[in-house]
């Protein structure tokens, strides 16, 4: 059976239940969107009527992939709603999509200028011309760039020691990690190198992920056969892609292939979350964690909702228990809102602040030491609506290990 | 109860519909009797293929030419109703090629308009076609839905001030000598009787034509063909599918509106059968493995229903198939046939050629009342054809429609401007899968007969979907009781309803389509309770 066809009648499934409805985060906020039963299952029959029927406000749909995981027919609802706004829509990228969508492009622009850039945006006269010039809503604090990125810290600090080690993982650390949070990519060398891991970087491009959301659809396209190509070579040569982001890690195993059509099948099964590859090491009794004896926090654990999608929040989970002394609660699985690019823009703002309100409200009543979670955008969203610091696990697991110790305890 | 009218039409399928249309826009007063609802013999059961004529041109190309004609007409006068999809003839490599140049030569002929394409053109602007055809021909086949050209047909008649009776039986030919007077009729769901008179009375019955001409002391031979086809839950071709080919089992594919159907089979039923068909295993199975060579991906495909229809043909030979009979028009004087005054029998042809049968008709009444008004059926536009495309419609009044507001569009076209979708439970959708509105809902239960569910589908499509009545049945029935007024009747006819949508699955019922009948009677039975009595 052709790949094509199996995708093509994929919502035939569907039995009308309207679980994914009933699940959907966008559907209590704006009644604008149908729903992604509606939007996905229902309207395809429309669309393949007549793509006159596609309904623009389907561009209401955060991608959270929510409907996918509530699903019991196993439907792929919302690469329907993707697919469709691909193949349909009528709406070109707006400036404000464009540089949103370019993560990389705009992190390699401010980088040099980023402290005058950090304050700049933080001001409320240019929030001001951004929320009318841009369409960026002005209620939104932007992520700080950094001056020094993790690649150049990589290059300068771990590079020449990770010859040393002969297993070797390659590392996709992603935008964020290069442009706002390199500690992300610092903490996951020192981790996997004190598991006895080297890491190797690759000529890796932004998963796109950014760009299938604002309907950039060639770049996303030519981001992914690129990134393809790269991790083709890398699993040639048997190393495993490690991602710290829950967002690019999915993005890279799933829209490729359902969402741009390109072809990842050699690949997918080597692309892996960071804490799906180091509990998969200690359950298998190949790996060894030794933690600080006096380790302390009390965390609360946001699931990504791409998390959710990979099913892999249980590794997450499992691992932070493994650490003594934290007390770790799991928050109420829901969307924040923030979904990527889709919270910075001014007609969405609202819908996301209220979308995230759930997860607000139970972030505060439980005032934690700081949240966790694998994505930096919810990261962003949870710390601006909340207050509280949001820290990617592999964050966490480094200042909770003992370091010299586990070196020691895995050099075998 | 006594009325007078110059014409009574019995039968509300597409003929009786299109001739009570003709005969109110030429000024005569009209009454339409139907037994059950309108559209529900062969009208609502074929393929909705808006033929070229291009299948007959080899073997009846009288009809062919009548065809290719009245496909034009319709393009215009009902675009509404109509999709302009074009169609292919293919060759297999199974198939002789050589057929191709005969059949080409024989459109042409007929003024159809046929153009050899080259397959690998051909399997670029349809995908889904089988990929290893050898030969393909363009020829302007197109769909139409036969529900809503009829319903068209009968809300112009009524606005030309025709009366319409629904679920009406004839009981008796009332006849005066050798004349034919008016008819008896009883109510089917009051049972109340009456009586009603015109100097003409056309028999519009299709195969339950025989019958009524039997009443009237004529003998028509007719010749029940049953034929059996398959809904797809969607469109899987754009562009009609023919095999190039002397006309044979499930060779059409057509897309008509958000699903495909094919068909079809042809084989002889006893007259006593044409009110309950059933389509059989071998019927399926013949239909899936022909329907696979046209387009491969069908073996793959959701199949929504099953469902079987009785052509009308009138029977001129013993050929036991049914394929060989003229689908030409017969237009019967009985004063000059059987020497039964004011008698008229309109029948044979098809869905496509019924505007040219109900002209036939009316001249041929109106000759008998004595008037010669000229026909205007080819030129004006049903009601909702007036105003173009729907897309030029729904650009017209919204800025951002939404689907359903572009749905109800598709299905009203310019009557849309009669059907308030702007506040929020007006425009809220009560079948999802054909995204019908309540207000489309209202609007057919106040204006178009509709006395139950299964007559409230036909007029909307709402039950037609994927779902096929899951999600609406419930939610139109809430809307009928509050219009109707008496919710226990309602509630049976929701029990039926619902039993005549699993009627139609139950030859298909494996797959998707079963998990859907499972947790539809979960969800009907076990949680409505609509097993409790």
């Amino acid at each position: 059976m052709e790949k094509k066809e199996v995708s093509f009648n994929n919502f035939e499934q569907c039995i009308k239940c309207t679980v994914c409805t009933a699940y959907c985060p966008v559907v209590p906020v704006n009644p604008r969107f149908p729903g992604p039963k509606q939007a996905g299952p229902d309207e395809e029959r429309l669309r393949l009527k007549n793509k006159m029927f596609f309904d623009e406000n389907l561009k209401y749909c955060l991608n959270c992939k929510r409907c996918e995981v509530s699903c019991p027919s196993g439907v792929n609802i919302a690469d329907l709603i993707q697919s469709a706004r691909r193949r349909y829509s009528a709406a070109t990228p707006t400036l404000r999509d464009t540089m949103l969508a370019n993560t990389d492009v705009m992190g390699r622009l401010a980088r040099p200028f980023a402290p005058i850039v950090n304050s700049m945006v933080a001001t409320k006269p240019v929030k001001a011309v951004m929320d009318v010039v841009l369409d960026i809503d002005k209620n939104r604090t932007f992520p700080n760039y950094k001056a020094h990125g993790f690649v150049g810290w990589f290059n300068r600090e771990a590079r020449s020691k990770q010859a040393a080690y002969s297993k070797k993982v390659a590392f996709f650390h992603g935008c964020s990690t290069e442009f706002q949070h390199p500690e992300v990519g610092k903490a996951f060398v020192e981790v996997m190198n004190a598991v006895g891991y080297g890491v190797e970087l690759m000529n890796e491009e932004c998963c796109g992920v950014a760009m299938i959301a604002n309907g950039l659809w060639n770049q996303a396209s030519r981001h992914a056969k690129h990134n393809v190509a790269v991790f083709e070579k890398m699993v040639g040569e048997g190393l495993p892609i490690v991602a710290t982001a829950s967002t690019c890690t999915f993005t890279m195993r799933d829209e490729y292939p359902h969402v741009l059509d390109i072809d990842n099948s050699k690949v997918r099964d080597s692309i892996t979350l960071v804490e799906k590859f180091l509990f998969d090491l200690i359950d298998a009794g190949k790996v060894t964690l030794v933690f600080k004896k006096d380790y302390a926090a009390r965390i609360a654990y946001h699931i990504p909702c791409h998390m959710e999608k990979l099913g892999w929040s249980i590794f997450t989970k499992r691992l932070m228990q493994m650490i003594p002394g934290v007390s770790f609660t799991v928050l109420d699985s829901g969307c924040c809102g923030i979904a990527g690019t889709y919270g910075f823009k001014k007609e969405n703002y609202e819908y996301s602040q209220e979308i995230g309100r759930p997860v607000f409200e139970q972030i505060r009543a439980l005032a934690p030491d700081f949240v966790c979670s694998e994505c930096d955008t919810c990261k962003w969203q949870i710390e601006m609506s909340t207050g509280y610091k949001v820290l990617n696990p592999i964050v966490i697991l480094a200042e909770a290990l003992d370091l010299p110790a586990t070196t020691a305890a895995n050099r075998r | 109860m006594k009325q007078e009218f110059d014409v009574i039409i019995l039968g509300g399928g597409i003929t009786g519909a299109g001739t009570a249309r003709d005969c109110s826009l030429r000024g005569l007063k009209v009454l339409l009797i139907e037994r059950n609802d309108i559209a529900t013999g062969a009208t609502g059961r074929n393929h909705g293929l808006l033929h070229s004529g291009a299948r007959y041109a080899v073997t009846d190309k009288e009809s062919a030419s009548e065809c290719i004609k009245e496909n034009m007409i319709l393009k215009k006068i009902a675009r509404h109703c109509v999709d302009d999809t074009s169609g292919f003839f293919i060759t297999l490599p199974e198939d002789d090629l050589g057929y191709q140049a005969t059949f080409v030569k024989a459109c042409t002929e007929a003024g159809i308009n046929a153009e050899i394409i080259d397959p690998q053109e051909a399997k670029r602007l349809e995908p889904s076609v089988n990929p290893s055809i050898i030969g393909a021909v363009r020829i302007p086949d197109g769909s139409v839905d036969p529900f809503r050209l009829c319903a068209s047909n009968v809300y112009d008649a009524k606005l030309h001030g025709a009366v319409v009776l629904t679920y009406t039986e004839v009981t008796e030919i009332i006849k005066n000598q050798d004349m034919l007077t008016g008819v008896k009729v009883q109510n089917r769901r009051t049972g109340e009787c009456g009586e009603y008179h015109a100097p003409v009375v056309i028999n519009a019955c299709g195969i339950w034509g025989h019958h009524i001409a039997e009443m009237a002391g004529a003998k028509i031979g007719m010749y029940p063909a049953k034929g059996a086809l398959l809904i797809f839950a969607h469109r899987v071709n754009g562009i009609v599918l023919n095999r190039c080919r002397k006309p044979a089992n499930a060779d059409i594919l057509v897309p008509g509106d958000t699903v495909c159907v094919i068909g079809t089979t042809s084989t002889k039923v006893p007259y006593e059968e044409c009110d309950h068909l059933q389509v059989m295993p071998d019927e399926v199975n013949l239909l899936l493995s022909e329907g696979a060579k046209l387009s491969p991906v069908l073996a793959r495909t959701r199949i929504l229903r099953a469902y079987a229809g009785v052509r009308p043909l009138v029977s001129a030979d013993n050929d036991p198939t049914g394929r060989n009979i003229s689908r030409g028009i017969v237009c019967l004087d009985h004063e000059t046939r059987d020497g039964i005054k004011g008698f008229i029998t309109i029948t044979g042809g098809k869905l496509m050629t019924y505007r040219l049968m109900a002209e036939q008709a009316t001249d041929m009444a109106c000759k008998k009342l004595g008037l010669d008004v000229p026909c205007t059926t080819a030129t004006t536009p049903l009601p909702g054809s007036e105003e173009g495309g729907i897309e030029k419609i729904f650009k017209n009044i919204w800025t951002m429609p939404t689907t359903a507001q572009k749905a109800t569009v598709g299905r009203a076209g310019a009557n849309v401007s009669s059907i308030p979708l702007s506040d929020e439970y007006e425009g809220s959708v009560v079948c999802e899968c054909e995204e019908v509105p309540v207000s489309e809902i209202d609007s057919a239960i106040r204006n178009m007969d509709v006395h139950n569910l299964v007559d409230l589908r036909r007029r909307t499509r709402m039950g037609m979907g994927t779902c096929q009545g899951e999600l609406c049945g419930c939610r139109a029935a809430c809307i009928l009781a509050k219009d109707h007024g008496d919710v226990v009747a309602v509630r049976n006819d929701l029990k039926q309803f619902m039993n005549e949508r699993w009627k139609g699955m139950y030859p298909v019922a494996w797959g998707e389509t079963l998990r859907e009948c499972a947790y539809t009677q979960w969800v009907y039975a076990e949680v409505l309770g609509l097993n409790e009595s």
